[in-house]
């Protein structure tokens, strides 16, 4: 990740794979993120996609197995949240996800999940295997032209 | 005395002439159960109820993902396969993102408000 400054809010933790454990990840980042007066928008964006990124991760990535755990760790500043979140799955190339917007898929009942992380967040990046995924958003009102997240 | 414990209530469901208007309890669609429950009625109004048009009023929901977007589009679909329709009104701006970059809101009928939403029918 980019180097940070203004005091920035740092953590790594690891999770088994349970979706109320992610559910706790969500409500402390959600705590963080209000702490350092983030907009209700911006909460919202981030929200969906940890919500999104992580039941990825915990049922599709490490199949619900207890015994595989998810790593989350994230950044905040006052201009930027950033998150790496990764699984202990195959992987997978998110090229391969069929594109939910098309007609044939439109009406499909699933596979809009990395769609909406996309949507919603400034940067998103997969990497290796494609078990580990870094997504960052840029506050409101703070410039894109940095939103640039390292591989 | 019953031993099952007492269903939580998901869906608040209101007559207005032919339409039944429906108001989520919940402000959050969120976990897997909660949604498969709330999937369950939602198809039980059409299947077993009869109900032919239904509005789904938001104002209550502030957070949903998009495990909760697969059981409306199966709700449209069982809808329009008897010839009723669906409708969606009163959501947040946040939300509506969601059906717009999805762009679920090309084939669902939003409305931005309860009274324009008895009116698309």
């Amino acid at each position: 990740m980019s180097s940070m400054c203004d005091n920035p809010i740092v953590a790594e933790l690891s999770i088994p794979s349970d979706l109320a454990e992610a559910r706790r990840i969500q409500d402390l980042i959600e705590e963080a993120l209000q702490a350092s007066a983030y907009s209700e928008h911006d909460i919202f964006s981030i929200k969906l996609a940890l919500e999104e990124a992580l039941v990825n991760a915990i049922k599709h990535g490490n199949q619900m197995d207890r015994d595989k755990r998810v790593t989350v760790c994230y950044q905040i500043t006052p201009q930027r949240f950033e998150v790496r979140i990764t699984d202990e799955g195959e992987g997978f190339n998110p090229d391969d996800v069929p594109d939910p917007t098309a007609i044939e898929n439109i009406e499909r009942p699933c596979g809009r999940g990395l769609l909406l992380i996309r949507g919603f967040m400034t940067n998103v990046v997969y990497h290796g295997k494609g078990n580990s995924v870094s997504m960052t958003k840029i506050r409101d009102g703070v410039g894109n032209s940095d939103a640039h997240t390292s591989d | 005395m019953s031993s099952q414990p007492a269903r939580k209530r998901r869906l608040e469901v209101e007559d207005i002439g032919d339409i039944a208007v429906v108001n989520f309890v919940d402000k959050k669609i969120l976990d897997e159960q909660n949604i498969q429950m709330i999937g369950d009625d939602l198809f039980r109004l059409v299947d077993e109820l009869g109900r032919r048009k239904v509005l789904l009023n938001f104002c209550n929901v502030e957070f949903m993902s998009s495990a909760a977007l697969g059981k409306l589009i199966t709700l449209h679909r069982k809808l329009q396969a008897v010839q009723g329709k669906l409708v969606l009104c009163k959501i947040a701006k946040d939300i509506l993102d969601v059906f717009k970059i999805t762009k679920l809101d090309r084939i669902l009928t939003i409305t931005p408000d309860e009274q324009s939403g008895l009116q698309a029918f």
